[in-house]
């Protein structure tokens, strides 16, 4: 019974097919093919598609909140670059002597700004187990503590929405500086490699854009099991209708805390994989506008269904790939266009405007038509 | 020149000049004769007659005695100032500095000097530009005086000091009297003086002087006592108006956020809309300010200085009309959707940016200040307010002035009002609540386009500039309450004053970010702001 529910969702069937034959297929294609073949898979693609994975699980992540609790953070951003850091450090440390200035004990922008010994915070980050453990649990701890102050002061709607943004323009802001020992302006970069393995080598890169396939099935199925339980149901009586789940005797704070919290710890998850992947992490992931361009990807895709999100996240960000290459003075007209396109003509995203493909997930959406209510000034009626 | 012809010249000028000016250069020339006396002593007494004449014409003798170009010739021991010109010296009268020909090497004889008379001849020349009647040179003077310190000035500077007229070169007079008597003075009594002038006034110099004076420890020790106390109430006095200043800047940069973050407390109150797009609205103003002044300069460049008043209103047409198409365009459909807006409007804003770079370009755009708002007001402890900071901070008021008279004494005010009150119940009594919220979009737009005038004037004008305000508007929006006026001026200038007074202690990143976290809890505690609306609603 369980089990069922887990892919009973036709675009969930897809997807998860999808993610298997490209965590198997894609490496296969890459490493064994010959590159004078047709069906080679050139290494640059590897590298882009594995990158097009993580913003898919950032998605997802978003997708669970947004489109299953209500709650539209502006702010993931900040858990996929946190995650990001904790891995950079983590990268950084297992440079050792071999930076510009040969440093074992500090990494080569310590060194330049003339520190002495490691800060407290970057202890123990050489440890691999200790290091997966802080990309999980930075960002979970951050949502935690963040979300506790505001799910329990009922901060709702579009108040929520400003505050995330304020903190991830204050992590902006903070990781700048230099004195933070986070590498400031030029973040973390010149890794090295993972595991001692190389990471410029096609085989680990591959193993990389398999593990970013696999995360996204497994974050799939894990919001899955979310969604369809009976935690789930609350959670959409909470989207649609707040006051009324609360009256009812639901704890809203406490299943909004939770979807939040589980949220930022997949999208710390998603920043840890693609640091490796495109080697640097610097605070322009911290921008505002980064977490804003995430909202669109699921509004494209169609949120309340999962797989919308990786779908919207995986087209948009080829379109951006394409047309800043090929028309870049036209892509921000496109993007700003698609988000009010997508709000105005598409407000279940391509997943809901495909009925076939959309299948029974269409289904998730079906309180959206009414569903943030009235304003406040009319909510007296 | 031949140097015939210039002699010839030289002579016409002499017999041109009037003949009163005549008689005083004949006294003077005794006196200048005087330097070709045999001993020093007679030398030193003729220059301290020369300076004491206070007359500027001296000074090119002094100084040519100094540097040793002041010869006498060997036939009739007449007084020349001689420059090397090749194998000859080229020979100047020492006043007037009129040609008087070419002679050998073998013909003159320098007037010689010693160190004494070289202490002499620098004190005077330190004294005599004192009393030059060029104020930048008598400024250059007392500062030079300021620095050196030295007794032997003091006659001279007090005779500058009767005659100055100009009070603030007076003022730096007085201070390097009271600094000079503070550090060389003989009696105690004159030091302690100069210390209680010095008290007077508390500037950075003066801390810093007197911080010298005690350091060095020179003096009696009740001198020394007395200097560290006046250094204290120096001290007290500086923090004093140091806060002043930051209150100042607080206000200047409350008045910023205000008109940035008013138009947006407008449309968020009545429509329960956060319009992404609002900063570009400000860009927008800022474009229109910088077209509207490319339009003076190839037209009218005489009445440049009018440029900014005809640039607001047409700001506010611009913007005003771009918001009214955008809510008819795109928020219209979204009603009831807060959230949803929000992601359309950013659509919006990201259009708009890249419009105005494809159209003006990705650089900024220079865009002048009119007479009557550059310069500043400064005062002497360091104090300084730009006039177009002073202007900005009255202009925001007046702006803010002017929507609540639109508010209050309006029939459109009204019906603002009755729909952020209720808009079904203001909708059953007849008033056009489409419309309404047309209107006060574009009123809201419009006024975030005059924002962007005033901003153009202490701003880069780029197409990133919305951007850079539009999460300081959001903030001083949430925190101040929306809805309501007075808790976005509240909020405004509650914020800048927080934020400039955290700067000296935090800098100014780490001041910010602390602001940001202080408004993430305060939402916590007052989810609905300062000055939130009275209502029954239990929903966002």
């Amino acid at each position: 019974m369980r089990a069922s529910l887990l892919i009973n969702q036709r675009g969930g069937q897809v997807l998860l097919a999808c993610m298997v034959a490209l965590a198997v297929g894609v490496p296969a294609l890459n490493l064994m093919v010959p590159a004078s073949s047709a069906f080679h898979v050139p290494d640059y693609m590897v590298g882009l598609v594995g990158k097009y994975l993580c913003f898919a699980l950032l998605a997802m992540a978003l997708d669970l909140v947004w489109g299953y609790c209500g709650i539209l953070s502006l702010g993931h951003g900040a858990f996929f670059a946190l995650g990001g850091y904790a891995m950079g450090m983590h990268l950084m440390r297992q440079i050792g002597d071999r930076g510009v200035y040969g440093n074992a004990e500090l990494p080569d922008f310590m060194v330049f700004l003339n520190w002495k010994e490691l800060p407290w915070y970057w202890h123990g980050f050489d440890v691999f187990p200790f290091a997966m453990l802080m990309v999980m649990a930075v960002p979970g701890v951050l949502a935690f503590v963040f979300g506790w102050f505001a799910f329990r002061s009922r901060v709702t709607g579009v108040y929520l929405s400003i505050i995330t943004q304020a903190m991830t323009f204050a992590l902006m802001l903070a990781f700048f500086r230099n004195d933070m020992g986070f590498g400031g302006n030029n973040g973390l970069t010149d890794f090295k490699d993972l595991l001692g393995f190389d990471l410029q080598a096609p085989g680990v890169r591959a193993a990389l854009f398999a593990a970013s396939a696999m995360a996204v099935a497994l974050a799939y199925l894990l919001c899955r099991a979310i969604t369809a339980s009976r935690l789930g149901r609350v959670l959409l009586a909470i989207r649609d209708a707040e006051s009324r789940a609360r009256f009812l005797g639901y704890r809203v704070e406490y299943y909004k805390l939770f979807t939040f919290t589980v949220s930022a710890v997949l999208a710390g998850i998603a920043g840890a994989l693609y640091v490796p992947q495109v080697g640097i992490i610097n605070p322009s992931e911290f921008a505002p506008a980064a977490s804003i361009e995430v909202v669109i990807w699921v509004a494209v895709g169609g949120r309340g269904t999962l797989y919308g999100a990786v779908l919207g996240a995986m087209l948009v960000n080829y379109a951006k790939t394409y047309f800043t290459g090929t028309l870049p003075e036209l892509w921000l007209y496109m993007l700003g266009g698609l988000f009010v396109a997508t709000t105005i003509f598409l407000p279940k995203g391509i997943v809901g405007a495909v009925p076939t493909f959309g299948g029974s997930g269409g289904k998730g959406l079906g309180g959206l038509g009414k569903r943030f209510g009235r304003p406040s000034n009319q909510a007296a009626e | 020149m031949h140097p015939f012809v210039r002699t010839i010249l030289a002579a016409l000028l002499a017999f041109w000049l009037p003949a009163s000016a005549g008689a005083q250069d004949a006294d003077l020339q005794a006196l200048v004769d005087g330097l070709a006396a045999k001993s020093f002593n007679q030398k030193i007494d003729a220059v301290d007659k020369l300076a004491a004449t206070g007359d500027p014409k001296v000074v090119p003798v002094l100084t040519a005695l100094l540097e040793g170009r002041l010869f006498t010739l060997k036939d009739g021991d007449k007084l020349v100032i001689a420059e090397r010109k090749g194998r000859v010296y080229v020979t100047t009268a020492p006043l007037g500095g009129a040609n008087l020909g070419e002679v050998k090497k073998g013909d003159l004889t320098k007037v010689r000097v010693n160190n004494k008379l070289r202490g002499e001849l620098r004190a005077a020349l330190g004294g005599l530009t004192l009393l030059s009647p060029d104020p930048s040179v008598r400024a250059e003077a007392v500062d030079s005086v300021l620095k050196a310190r030295d007794a032997e000035l003091m006659p001279v500077l007090e005779k500058a000091m009767a005659r100055e007229e100009d009070p603030a070169l007076h003022a730096r007079m007085a201070l390097a009297h009271a600094a000079t008597n503070l550090f060389a003075a003989k009696k105690e009594e004159a030091r302690l003086e100069a210390l209680a002038r010095l008290s007077e006034s508390a500037t950075p110099e003066v801390r810093s002087l007197l911080n010298e004076f005690v350091a060095g420890g020179k003096g009696t020790e009740k001198v020394i006592a007395a200097a560290k106390e006046t250094l204290e109430a120096v001290e007290g006095r500086l923090r004093l108006w140091e806060t002043v200043g930051d209150v100042f800047r607080g206000i200047s940069l409350g008045s910023v956020l205000l008109l940035a973050a008013v138009g947006l407390a407008i449309t968020f109150g009545v429509m329960g809309v956060i319009n992404m797009a609002h900063g570009e609205m400000v860009m927008l103003g800022a474009y229109t300010t910088f077209v509207v002044q490319e339009a003076f300069r190839a037209y009218a460049p005489g009445a440049f200085d009018l440029s900014l008043v005809v640039a607001v209103p047409a700001a506010f047409l611009v913007s005003g009309a771009v918001g009214i198409a955008i809510e008819r365009g795109v928020i219209r459909f979204l009603y009831g959707r807060p959230l949803e807006t929000l992601l359309a409007t950013w659509g919006i804003s990201l259009v708009l940016q890249q419009a105005v770079r494809s159209v003006f370009g990705p650089t900024n755009r220079d865009v002048g200040a009119p007479e009557w708002m550059s310069g500043a007001v400064e005062f002497s402890n360091g104090l300084l307010l730009t006039y177009n900071r002073l202007w900005i901070i009255a202009f925001s008021l007046v702006v803010v002035g002017g929507i609540v008279v639109v508010l209050r004494k309006t029939a459109f005010g009204l019906q603002m009002r009755a729909v952020t009150q209720n808009r079904a119940m203001a909708n059953s009594m007849g008033i056009r609540t489409g419309a309404v919220d047309a209107l006060t979009f574009g009123m809201g737009s419009g006024i975030a386009g005059i924002a962007g005038v005033a901003l153009s004037q202490i701003d880069n004008v780029s197409p990133n500039l919305g951007q850079a305000y539009i999460i300081d508007s959001f903030m001083v929006v949430v925190f101040g309450g929306v809805g309501n006026i007075w808790g976005t001026v509240v909020g405004a200038f509650s914020l800048g004053i927080v934020n400039k007074f955290l700067e000296p202690v935090a800098g100014a990143v780490l001041a910010k970010i602390l602001v940001l976290i202080a408004i993430i809890l305060f939402i916590q505690k007052r989810p609905r702001g300062l000055f939130a609306l009275k209502g029954r609603a239990v929903e966002a």
